[in-house]
């Protein structure tokens, strides 16, 4: 569905901080409002749910809709008490599911 | 019968051609009445307080295909007191809806930035619900020298 996802967030923090999650995908988020050179409407086809969780728990998740810029950027912030994974989820509307984690140190 | 002059003949040309463009143009576009539909699903009625919210946006939007947003609510995000959903509604667009956020204790700030797309001149409307059941709302107005919904 889309390349590889860039992530930036904090390798290291310390337990309590909140801190700062960027993720960007590739994806064009067609709105399915344009209409290609023949005047066919493009059919939509866009990234509609991302998730994140931490060690398995929800942090953030967000619906997308076609208004979203394409190549979706989001975020968010989370509150660390612990060491442990982030999972970063992103599903289209074929159901395609692209998916990354990340580890965090706490101390 | 008078005589058609050229003046009225162009004249009325132009007039039906801008009402035909005006028609294309309606359909491509949201009303602020589908806005408030949107917003009253999310909120069930209830009324959302002014306040709370920042949301910082260009005045102006160059490109209406990527615009940067940024929205953050006041709020503790403990656990028995947090901002549990964050909707954002563009009241110009082909469709109102744009995002809906949903966080959780563990976002320990209440604070989302994206980019969007905006087909005109309009108001972006945000409404966070609280985990006590309550709704606070801002807005604020963009205009877009160039529109981005490929309409």
């Amino acid at each position: 569905m889309a390349d590889q996802p860039r992530l930036k967030l904090p390798k290291e923090a310390k337990k309590g901080e909140v801190i700062v999650i960027k993720t960007l995908v590739s994806h064009v988020m067609e709105t399915g409002f344009r209409k290609d050179a023949q005047g066919n409407t493009v059919p939509r086809k866009i990234i509609n749910k991302f998730t994140c969780e931490f060690n398995g728990k929800p942090v953030v998740s967000c619906d997308l809709e076609p208004a979203v810029a394409a190549n979706p950027y989001l975020q968010f912030s989370a509150k660390v008490e612990e060491s442990g994974t982030f999972k970063f989820t992103w599903v289209d509307d074929d159901g395609n599911v692209t998916t990354t984690e990340e580890t965090i140190k706490v101390s | 019968m008078r005589k058609l002059t050229r003046r009225k003949a162009l004249l009325l040309g132009a007039g039906s051609a801008g009402l035909a463009l005006m028609g294309r143009l309606n359909e491509a576009r949201a009303t602020p009445s589908e806005a408030d539909a949107e917003i009253a699903k999310f909120t069930g009625g209830k009324t959302a307080e002014k306040g709370r919210i920042a949301i910082d946006l260009p005045e102006i939007a160059e490109n209406g295909n990527t615009v940067p947003l940024s929205v953050v609510v006041d709020s503790p995000m403990e656990a028995n007191n947090y901002v549990s959903d964050i909707l954002i509604v563009a009241d110009g667009n082909p469709r109102p809806g744009v995002a809906a956020f949903h966080l959780t204790p563990m976002s320990g700030r209440a604070d989302v930035t994206t980019r969007i797309r905006l087909a005109a001149t309009e108001n972006i409307i945000v409404v966070a619900k609280t985990s006590e059941g309550k709704f606070f709302t801002a807005q604020k107005q963009v205009k877009v020298t160039i529109g981005g919904c490929g309409g």
